[in-house]
């Protein structure tokens, strides 16, 4: 996969979290997967289009997930109010890729992401040859928090653009 | 969260009445926690493109925070659409997409401003008194940026 399409995210991952934290955050482990992706935790999914095509599922144990949403929401949220961590964990896979995205974009990279939806399924699907998952887990201080990004970048769409632009 | 001077309306000086559109409750009940402590008053919330429109016209607030990535209808159509019928409305873009092309679609469709997520209260603050000391009159655009 390539580096360039991934910093974005983890320099993303990096500043967001310590934001939203006020703590500071550590990469822990950074894998390459072949399998399924199983879920951990609470976990949206954002799905990109364009250029760049695939996936990136942002996954958060239970206990950092109530721990984030508290922090987030300047009140102490409980366990029991699953509704509240799910929407905490969708805003902030939202505001890292998002802000990934802004990177990318700018880097001359053009693709439309959707809206993120809760990853609700135990196991997600394969990784390919051509779309392999990176799964990254970033240490914070209310917990673990793993990011799994699966894209591919489409050459001929990008080498389509620049012809037309002439 | 710091403590801010109040930002009142300059007609009556009553407090500045806040439309708030993200399809994220989470991301609402921020802002709105966050306009508060500007002295705001959120008088209605909407979670997609098609409801700000129609929250608009039922409550004509002074100030829009509209996200950009919705389901349904985004909110840069959404802020067109406000903006063709309503010239004098403010709407502030509040997005973590924030790349430039998308600055530049939203400022040519009307927003007054765009802010970056995840918004800093200081940073929205600035923002909210550049956006309500502009009486309408000020091109579309001018003087307004990515503000995070």
């Amino acid at each position: 996969m390539r580096m360039d399409l991934i910093q974005p995210f983890i320099n993303s991952a990096d500043a967001v979290l310590a934001q939203g934290l006020e703590s500071p955050i550590t990469i822990e482990n950074l894998s390459m997967e072949e399998e399924a992706y199983r879920r951990k935790g609470i976990a949206a999914e954002v799905c990109l289009t364009g250029e760049i095509e695939g996936r990136i599922i942002f996954d958060v144990d239970l206990g950092a997930a109530v721990q984030l949403a508290s922090r987030l929401a300047g009140v102490e949220v409980s366990e029991t109010n699953e509704e509240l961590v799910r929407e905490a964990v969708c805003e902030l896979a939202n505001q890292i890729i998002g802000n990934s995205v802004t990177t990318l974009n700018d880097q001359g990279f053009h693709f439309h992401v959707r809206p993120p939806t809760l990853h609700t399924s135990e196991q997600g699907s394969k990784s390919s040859e051509d779309t392999e998952a990176l799964v990254m887990c970033f240490s914070t201080s209310s917990g673990n928090v793993f990011m799994n990004v699966a894209l591919r970048h489409h050459r001929r769409r990008a080498t389509e653009r620049a012809a037309v632009a002439g | 969260m710091d403590k801010f001077a109040p930002v009142k309306r300059s007609e009556d000086g009553q407090p500045v009445r806040y439309l708030i559109v993200d399809d994220s409750v989470f991301a609402r009940k921020n802002l709105a926690r966050m306009v508060e402590t500007f002295g705001g008053q959120v008088i209605g919330e909407a979670g997609d493109g098609v409801s700000a429109i129609s929250e608009y016209e039922r409550l004509m607030p002074d100030i829009v925070l509209m996200d950009i990535t919705m389901p349904q209808m985004e909110g840069i159509e959404a802020a067109e659409k406000i903006v063709r019928d309503h010239p004098s409305a403010r709407i502030v873009m509040v997005s973590s997409v924030g790349y430039q092309e998308n600055i530049v679609a939203a400022l040519q469709r009307g927003a007054r401003h765009f802010v970056q997520k995840p918004v800093k209260p200081e940073v929205l603050y600035e923002v909210i008194k550049y956006v309500m000391r502009d009486d309408g009159t000020t091109p579309r655009g001018a003087g307004a940026g990515a503000g995070a």
